[in-house]
């Protein structure tokens, strides 16, 4: 039985997309999957959002680029404005609702899931850790990878000059897949 | 798990100086350009504390020229850069094609002409095939389509360019060069130790002295030295390379190199769901080109269509390839535009619904 999903992970620069992007794509490989993480990168980069696009598969995967994508994490509003047109329909979309009225979340058409990932962050003492929450949410909701191999990547992506935050980055991932689901 | 190859997770780039590395890759000469600045980065770190060379030379023609000094001593050497670097470098290329020295180049391409972008492109591909410098020369030119295949063809790359003693390409493009995916890596090589290859310059000692030019002023001499090549160039032939996917009972045809052969392929398997007859054949070597593959399958009656990030230039490699019996429709994906599976259904379509 083959399985596929596409995500797009959109935010600010800054926000850690990237780096979420690249630790789901680490953990998918770990799962045995086959998995592309494609950066976009160059000028659009500089304006302030910053995107890229993993691809996991069971079997051999074609394109990297994906023009409607089956889910998004949306970490901004300008994500969410660009991207969730492109959702195809029924598709997932997490949306960090700490910074995005969910007003604007195509509820019919799409599976929209609330996730308010700074103020989690927050209240584990780093709201840099939005992106960890939100990931840990889209994990548990789409069951792509195991969350477990998630945890297990961290110290794979996150340079050992910050080893020490890897238990934090852990108990992050685990909060967000707390907030959305058993 | 045992006997498994590791996996690790690298960008395109990468990917180009691990396999440059476990090759025996014993010196790298470049200069900066994006989208291939990730392989001067990587090599600066890792070659110095390998024992290996690395210089980042003050131009891309003087890297080229480096390059063919490393050749001309037999050491494993490399240069990269992208499209403008790679049109510096030709001269060199012509000369090291003309004196018969091996050295491996990487053009990561980007949108032209000029300076164009940074993104991808297919752009370089008459560059890359017909000889992008000057006089009639042929090189070997590998088109990875993932990134285990860059790994994988670098090292190729060496073996061929010592094989045939010859430059070789390995063309990729924004698209793998910045992508990430597994790779399953092997053993790093040590370089080989310096050897008498019978050519080689190496310090001549007592025997008689060498020479290694591209300059035949005698009577004669540059027919017979073109014959050589020729006679080189035609053997070549055995190193064909391609993927075919789905080819068989398909109607139509796509055929598309590098990342735009695998952005087809998603756009063939969204086809064959709908019930469409497609098929993808996906040259990996553009240099020898797998004419034999697409002649056979033109036999066939069946339809072609090339898909190319550029205006149109592979197209007239197939359409030699098939001409016998059929003819290739073309869809060019413009440089500067991001190519996906969805922007090549639609000229899928019209070519099946169009020709039937």
């Amino acid at each position: 039985m083959n399985r596929y999903q596409d995500v797009i992970i959109a935010g600010f620069g800054g926000q850690g997309v990237m780096l979420i992007g690249t630790l789901l794509a680490y953990a998918a490989m770990e799962d045995g999957q086959n998995v592309t993480y494609m950066p976009v990168y160059g000028v659009e980069m500089r304006g302030g959002t910053a995107n890229c696009t993993v691809v996991v598969s069971t079997e051999d995967i074609g394109s990297p680029i994906i023009h409607h994508p089956r889910s998004l994490i949306a970490m901004n509003r300008p994500s969410l404005e660009k991207f969730q047109p492109r959702v195809v329909d029924q598709g997932v979309v997490v949306i960090n609702s700490s910074l995005v009225e969910m007003e604007l979340a195509q509820k019919e058409r799409l599976k929209t899931f609330a996730v308010a990932a700074n103020e989690i962050a927050d209240a584990l003492g780093n709201t840099k850790m939005a992106n960890m929450v939100a990931l840990g949410a889209y994990v548990q909701l789409t069951q792509i990878v195991p969350l477990e191999a998630v945890k297990q990547s961290l110290k794979k992506v996150i340079s050992p000059h910050y080893a020490k935050m890897i238990p934090a980055n852990e108990k992050a991932l685990q909060a967000g897949a707390d907030s959305v689901g058993p | 798990m045992p006997g498994k190859p590791k996996r690790i997770l690298v960008k395109g780039n990468e990917a180009i100086c691990r396999g440059a590395v476990a090759a025996g890759c014993q010196c790298y000469f470049g200069y900066p350009i994006t989208p291939q600045n990730d392989i001067p980065e990587y090599l600066s770190k890792v070659m110095p504390k390998l024992g290996r060379v690395f210089v980042q030379a003050e131009s891309e023609i003087a890297a080229a020229n480096m390059l063919l000094g490393a050749a001309a001593c037999g050491v494993r050497a490399m240069t990269s850069s992208s499209s403008p670097g790679i049109s510096l470098k030709q001269e060199a290329i012509s000369y090291m094609a003309g004196s018969q020295l091996p050295a491996v180049i990487v053009n990561m391409s980007r949108g032209g002409p000029g300076l164009g972008d940074i993104g991808p492109s297919q752009g370089d591909y008459y560059q890359a095939v017909k000889g992008g410098g000057h006089g009639d020369y042929r090189q070997l030119v590998l088109a990875p389509g993932t990134v285990q295949e860059a790994y994988d063809l670098v090292i190729k790359a060496f073996d061929l360019a010592f094989a045939y003693r010859n430059p070789v390409m390995v063309l990729g493009d924004a698209i793998i060069a910045q992508m990430m995916e597994p790779v399953a890596v092997r053993e790093v090589e040590a370089p080989p130790a310096s050897e008498d290859l019978g050519w080689n310059l190496m310090g001549k000692g007592s025997r008689p002295p060498r020479v290694l030019k591209s300059l035949y002023l005698e009577d004669s001499a540059l027919a017979g030295h073109n014959a050589l090549l020729r006679e080189k160039y035609a053997s070549m032939e055995k190193e064909v390379l391609y993927e075919s996917f789905m080819v068989n009972d398909a109607e139509l045809i796509v055929v598309a190199f590098g990342s735009i052969g695998r952005i087809a392929k998603s756009t063939v398997r969204g086809l064959r769901e709908k019930g469409h007859k497609v098929g993808l054949l996906r040259p990996i070597t553009l240099f020898p080109f797998p004419s034999a593959v697409l002649g056979a399958l033109a036999e066939q009656r069946k339809l072609f269509l090339t898909i190319e990030h550029n205006l149109g230039q592979m197209v007239d490699d197939v359409r030699l390839a098939v001409r016998k019996h059929a003819d290739s429709f073309f869809y060019g994906h413009l440089p500067g535009n991001l190519p996906t599976p969805d922007d090549f259904e639609q000229p899928i379509l019209q070519v099946m619904g169009v020709a039937r």
